[in-house]
């Protein structure tokens, strides 16, 4: 199943389809060593479209929501 | 190749102000979140019979910043003859892209694989030789807080060569660092730590939100404890058993009413020295900076460098990042708030970790408009509070009201939208007991040396104005404000006047006017609001230039006169 990461329930993991968005944006997010093929998982999300927190590696990264929404995961299992 | 100089570079929060300061000797701040170092620092250290001088730079994820604070690095990077690259460890991975980044450059590169104890703990394996061979330059094993690995570091930096790879696009780039990672990283399974448990809580919204009014409590609590302390028991003892009869001593040798007597010990009430009202400079001149500020400085410092130390402030960013975008900013600004609450100066710079102009405008002007420094906190609580807490509560109250008030303002009228957050969750550590203690030595020998001479300075200036008469004259000419609009005396001009240069001194100067409580309250919230301090105003020039700070400027004395003349009307005590 493919999802974005707002979607994600929290515990959900998958690996990175792609990241829609401008060159800037993919730059930034790729920086921070999320990008296709990439293990994720949701750990949290905070209410009011609020950011979502993933760990990738061993490392936590708090990503805003309008960013968050432009992170494409397909679901494991 | 002679060295000149040697360039730190490297991610967020790998260690690089460590590794500088093992380095150099020199003494820097060093914390656990990402964005401690937002301007470069230069030290000298020896190699062989140079002297080259090293940069320690803000932190980037790569060549293409992002924020001024990166900027600054990109742009440090012409000017380095040799480059360390300083690499987590525990993130090989993600530090690798800068890494690659830096060795298409035609600069000598030397890697330094920092955090390494950390690394093996974590169950995380890594190959230094082999990853060496790949790369084709040295690779260090570090650990900048043992200060293991530091002497190997050295001795590579002195036949450091340059290794101009073929460049890759950024695809590319990821495609061989994966391949780099299978070769030479192996992980280990291992559970979670304690730590890491508690790091994962603290960012959840249900149990973070809890957590966060727990820590900010106990925060509050402790600061507050440790400066009472040390006032009640150590300072004000001192000033008044030992510095007083001293003070009595030497202004009966000066001869009452003499020059010198007027300047160095000030007004005596009844044969008394009263520290709070003599305005002499050995008097009130020391005993403002020494017995009022110091110990809330010490306290505050203390308190949040173990804060930073363990991690919290970017979970604490997180959690605030909803209510902070109704303000146009975003989580991360919560940084320079904060380290603004101990002085506005570092809080100013630190709005350099947020991404546009935008955001440094209005971030900066909140800061000024809003959060007082621990100088003026402590000042106000010094003397409102002999009045009763709830006085205090009602300025600290309306500053934060204001806060909020001004950041949605501001949000509406400025133009642009505020930018989401990203932002890396450092693991958190038990701060280690010297390391606190050698930043809280940094910030007091800072506050010194900064403050003591300006209060002073501020004290010899109030002595003058009124030897000259100026404040007669300026009396009259703000009166309408003063007396009219915020119910003032109009001898409290002179506190708006040294304002400028100290506020911890201004605040001071209300006490001798003999204000109603309800004065005393405007006049201290008036204070707070309607300029900052000198050093901060350079600071803030600098950082948002000429015409954004005259905008922050007059949003910023307007604010004062309405909030003044607010307070004037609605306060019934």
């Amino acid at each position: 199943m493919i999802k974005n990461l707002t979607e994600m329930k929290i515990g959900d993991s998958g690996i990175v389809k792609e990241l829609q968005g401008g060159m800037g944006f993919t730059e930034r997010i790729r920086g921070m060593g999320i990008y296709p093929g990439k293990k994720i998982k949701k750990t949290g999300a905070h209410f009011w479209r609020g950011p979502v927190t993933v760990v990738v590696d061993s490392f936590q990264v708090a990503i805003g929501y309008g960013m968050a929404s432009r992170v494409i995961v397909e679901l494991e299992g | 190749m002679d060295i000149k100089k040697i360039l730190l570079i490297g991610n967020p929060n790998v260690g690089k102000s460590v590794i500088f300061s093992r380095l150099t000797g020199a003494k820097v701040i060093i914390s656990n979140y990402p964005g401690t170092t937002v301007e470069f620092t230069q030290g000298y250290m020896k190699l062989g019979d140079a002297t080259p001088a090293i940069i320690d730079a803000p932190g980037t994820y790569t060549l293409r910043p992002t924020t001024k604070a990166e900027e600054v690095s990109v742009r440090m990077l012409r000017e380095g003859d040799v480059i360390v690259n300083v690499v987590d460890a525990t993130n090989l991975e993600r530090n690798l892209y800068l890494t690659l980044e830096l060795l298409e450059r035609d600069t000598p590169v030397v890697v330094a694989l920092n955090i390494w104890d950390d690394a093996k703990h974590k169950g995380i394996e890594i190959d230094a030789e082999k990853l060496e061979k790949i790369l084709g330059v040295p690779v260090i094993p570090t650990c900048g807080l043992t200060g293991e690995g530091i002497m190997e570091l050295v001795r590579h930096i002195r036949k450091a060569k340059p290794k101009k790879r073929k460049p890759l696009d950024s695809a590319e780039k990821w495609k061989y660092i994966g391949t780099i990672i299978g070769e030479v990283q192996k992980l280990h399974h291992r559970h979670h730590t304690f730590l890491e448990i508690l790091a994962d809580l603290s960012v959840k919204p249900l149990t973070g939100i809890p957590v966060a009014l727990l820590v900010l409590f106990f925060a509050f609590l402790t600061v507050r404890f440790i400066g009472e302390s040390l006032i009640g028991y150590i300072f004000e003892p001192f000033f008044e058993a030992v510095w007083a009869p001293l003070m009595i001593r030497l202004s009966e040798f000066l001869g009452a009413g003499s020059f010198l007597n007027n300047i160095l010990i000030g007004g005596i009430v009844d044969g008394k020295v009263d520290f709070g009202q003599s305005f002499g400079l050995l008097t009130t001149g020391l005993f403002v900076p020494f017995a009022m500020v110091l110990p809330y400085i010490v306290s505050f410092y203390f308190v949040l460098g173990i804060l930073e130390d363990f991690g919290y402030l970017p979970r604490l960013a997180v959690l605030m990042d909803n209510l902070m975008h109704k303000l146009g900013l975003h989580g991360y600004a919560v940084i320079p708030m904060i380290l603004g609450l101990g002085c506005n100066v570092p809080g100013a710079l630190a709005t350099r970790l947020l991404e546009g102009r935008r955001e440094k405008f209005i971030a900066a002007t909140l800061m000024a408009v809003a959060i007082p420094c621990m100088a003026q906190i402590a000042m106000i609580t010094g003397l409102l509070g002999k009045r009763g807490g709830r006085y205090v509560a009602l300025v600290f109250g309306v500053l934060f009201f204001l806060l909020i008030i001004k950041g949605v303002i501001l949000n509406k009228l400025t133009k642009g939208k505020s930018p989401e957050i990203l932002l890396e969750m450092p693991p958190y550590r038990l701060p280690q007991f010297r390391p606190v203690m050698r930043k809280l030595l940094i910030r007091i020998t800072g506050f010194l040396r900064e403050a003591v001479p300006y209060v002073l300075l501020g004290i010899l200036f109030v002595n003058i104005l009124y030897a000259l008469r100026v404040i007669d004259f300026l009396s009259d000419v703000f009166s309408p404000v003063l007396r009219g609009i915020w119910g003032l005396p109009e001898e409290a001009i002179g506190a708006l006047l040294i304002g400028f240069l100290r506020k911890d001194v201004a605040i001071g100067m209300l006490a001798p006017l003999n204000l109603t409580t309800k004065q005393l309250v405007i006049g201290s919230t008036v204070l707070a609001i309607y300029f900052p301090c000198i050093a901060t105003f350079m600071v803030l020039i600098r950082e948002l230039g000429l015409k954004d700070m005259l905008k922050s400027a007059i949003i910023m004395i307007s604010t004062a006169i309405i909030v003044g003349g607010l307070l004037n009307f609605v306060l019934k005590f």
